[in-house]
């Protein structure tokens, strides 16, 4: 990631010097400098200043992460500085205050910077009359196709048509056509004629990305945005440039056609796929999942997210999810298995019980499964995740809750060494209760004497000796999970949890941010939020009562867990809190 | 077809590359060097030019993509180029143009420069060659011919061997 994605734990800058200039008559202050798209300070240009006082200037090039270029002219403002005399002294007006020189020419406000006393006009009727010109412009060769196109209801061009446009067009020539539905990589279609040829997603790939595979080829109105021949655009961050395009020109082959925008839903979550814990907007409509979008936040994610985390969501809506509550392979209910469950776990003597958890459920759910832990005096750990980090976003831990499971007790600082013991503790018949959350252990399970070979080849990270020989012994096996595998099948009690997108809770990221997300579309059948039985089957077993909501369990869990303490469910925002980790 | 870089050719980039501070600013000569001994640049010549800038082939292909004097495609062994800037335009250099694809079968509405099947010609459409007052204007090649009427363009085509 560029550093400027990440200001977080920066030493503190020295102050920046603030100047004062009007936006519409309106006098702000701003400062001198600001952070540009690669974190270096540059000057403040007039398009910040008008942002920073909440007045919108129109523009399609211009974005607050990539380099600027100025080359579509849609945020022409007028402007003027404070006159200068003869003997570089202010000239003053009649009531004292210094006169201004407005500019005989408009300028670009994306690539102009302050300077002290400026005063910007954006409600001009020149200011207006350019807008409408260069939108005339951006149009002539458009298909204003909106009615098919997937960008309607987000599109700058629409948006901007509604206030600069005109209802008929004075263009009497012949369209120029190009290319359309061109397969610009495997995630990508690009439509040439609704391009506006901004340059984002050039600069994006280019700049952020760091690959350089984007250009524009040909030229006058035949310029389009084009790889080279045969080599397609395929990094794993080829999906924001569909979100910077301000346009319908690139497209989501994942969302192309699927549902119009405006249907959509968007809540706001967190992505699941590794510990980075980028923040997200799920687009939802009728208990589906359309699409995940990047959500600002300076201080994990920036603007960006990766295409492997952004299409991992098919899998919630599967046909074959856990939808019912099995006992024994008997169809049960919530009650009647809690309630048994609990009669089990409270007679268990100590040490006859484990705990597998995931580091893929909430901080408040494993917070639960170590008070349970705590109660039966059970050995806990967790399955590490082990993938390739990249330079920008993806994090070589992908879990999204591994600080969470260490924080909470239910694992070490090296998630997995407990699995040794487990293996060895069901094997001698001390373990006789196991109760696994969210992981089909079975998949990584390796027999023993292979694992003590494997052992002395490399260092085993992901892999344990509890095979499903191994939990055939058990008197109980416990399992929750979202989707059917080998270890549910097993199961003598399976309980169907839901997926992050299916409730409410919060992640710890690896660098310590402290995240909630919220509950997009309902869980299938009977299936239920983790935290929601974990609470009561904790409550049954242990008598404690945690709070019967995610805030009360959150804010509960931040009283007793120390690296939490001070936080509340309110107090995390929308954006989160880094905690010492 | 691979693209071979003659030991020529290569010294001759390497000098043009060093005329520059930076590799990236040497691009166009790179390409009018390839076109010079190849008479047009192929998508292996992009990839060879980009290799040697420390480019991506992208930044080539924008270039080449960018000036129609920078043939993507091999050209005919004579190149008509017929200018239809404004006094050639009224001078009947659209007739002129016309009167080349029709002898030579070729289409005269196509855009961009167009080559005979055998090989022999290429002809297109330029900007002014600077002569005005005699126009209709054109080239062949290298050598340059005023005031042209159809039957001085059969008469030149018919010199072509």
């Amino acid at each position: 990631m560029s550093a400027a994605a990440t200001t977080e734990n920066k030493p503190a800058a020295p102050a920046i010097e603030k100047i004062k200039v009007k936006v519409d008559g309106r006098e702000i202050e701003v400062p001198r400098l600001i952070a540009d798209w690669s974190g270096k300070l540059t000057p403040t240009t007039m398009i910040q200043a008008c942002e920073l006082a909440k007045t919108e200037v129109p523009h399609y090039c211009w974005h607050p992460k990539l380099p600027v270029v100025g080359n579509c002219r849609m945020c022409l403002v007028e402007f003027g500085t404070p006159a200068l005399g003869p003997d570089r002294k202010p000239v003053l007006n009649p009531d004292g205050t210094p006169k201004i020189a407005k500019s005989p020419r408009p300028a670009i406000s994306c690539a102009t910077p302050v300077s002290p006393g400026m005063e910007i006009y954006t409600k001009t009727p020149a200011v207006k009359q350019m807008r409408e010109g260069v939108l005339e412009s951006l149009l002539i060769n458009h298909p204003l196709d909106c009615p098919i196109c997937d960008q309607a209801g987000e599109c700058k061009l629409q948006e901007y048509s509604v206030d600069y446009g005109q209802s008929a067009s004075r263009f009497v020539e012949a369209k120029v056509h190009k290319p359309k539905a061109v397969d610009l990589g495997p995630r990508i279609m690009l439509d040439a004629e609704r391009c506006i040829l901004c340059t984002r997603c050039i600069r994006f790939t280019r700049d952020i990305a760091g690959d350089d595979a984007l250009g524009i080829i040909n030229r006058g109105s035949y310029n389009t945005i084009a790889t080279f021949p045969g080599a397609p655009f395929d990094n794993n961050y080829t999906l924001n440039t569909v979100d910077v395009c301000p346009v319908g020109a690139l497209t989501s082959k994942d969302f192309r056609f699927q549902m119009r925008a405006w249907f959509l839903k968007e809540t706001k979550s967190v992505c699941t796929s590794c510990a980075t814990g980028c923040n997200i907007l799920i687009g939802s409509r009728e208990e589906k999942i359309y699409r995940y979008t990047p959500r600002d936040n300076d201080a994990v994610n920036a603007s960006w997210m990766c295409d492997a985390g952004r299409l991992n969501y098919k899998w919630i809506g599967r046909a074959d999810r856990l939808q019912d509550v099995w006992v024994r392979g008997q169809k049960s209910s919530w009650p009647a298995a809690i309630r048994e469950l609990a009669d089990k776990l409270k007679q268990a003597p100590a040490g006859s019980v484990a705990i597998i958890a995931s580091a893929r459920q909430t901080n408040e759910e494993l917070w639960l499964l170590a008070k349970l832990k705590a109660r039966l005096g059970a050995l806990s750990d967790a399955i590490p995740r082990e993938g390739e980090s990249d330079k920008l976003l993806v994090s070589a831990d992908r879990n999204p809750n591994t600080n969470g499971a260490r924080l909470t007790g239910i694992c070490f600082t090296e998630m997995g060494i407990n699995l040794v013991k487990i293996a060895d503790g069901i094997a001698s018949g001390k373990i006789k209760t196991l109760i696994v959350f969210g992981e089909n252990i079975v998949k990584r399970a390796v027999a023993h004497d292979k694992l003590r070979e494997r052992e002395t080849i490399s260092e085993v990270v992901d892999e344990h000796g509890i095979t499903a020989e191994l939990l055939g012994k058990l008197d109980a096996l416990i399992v929750s999970d979202i989707l059917p595998n080998e270890t549910t099948r097993l199961a003598h009690f399976v309980l169907p949890g839901a997926a992050p997108a299916e409730k409410r809770g919060t992640f710890t990221s690896g660098k310590g941010r402290v995240q909630k997300f919220m509950k997009a579309v309902e869980a299938p059948g009977v299936a239920r939020a983790e935290w929601e039985f974990l609470q009561e089957l904790v409550h049954h077993v242990t008598g404690q009562n945690n709070g019967l909501t995610v805030e009360s369990l959150f804010n509960q869990m931040a009283r007793e867990v120390a690296a939490f303490n001070g936080l509340t469910w309110q107090a995390l925002g929308d954006t989160g809190v880094t905690v010492q980790i | 077809m691979s693209f071979q870089a003659t030991p020529q050719l290569e010294a001759e980039v390497n000098e043009l590359i060093s005329h520059y501070p930076v590799k990236r600013a040497a691009s166009l000569m790179v390409l009018h060097a390839i076109q010079e001994q190849f008479g047009w640049i192929s998508q292996e010549a992009v990839q060879w030019t980009a290799k040697k800038l420390d480019l991506q082939p992208i930044n080539v292909f924008e270039i080449l993509t960018f000036y129609p004097m920078l043939r993507q495609e091999p050209q005919g062994k004579y190149q008509i180029k017929v200018c239809r800037t404004l006094s050639c335009a009224l001078g009947g250099a659209y007739e002129l143009h016309h009167h080349f694809c029709a002898k030579l079968g070729l289409d005269a509405h196509k855009h961009g420069p167009q080559t005979t099947s055998d090989g022999k010609f290429t002809v297109e459409f330029v900007e002014c060659l600077a002569s005005c007052g005699t126009a209709p204007v054109m080239m062949v090649g290298e050598k340059f011919y005023e005031g042209v009427s159809h039957a001085k363009a059969d008469e030149i085509m018919g010199g072509c061997k």
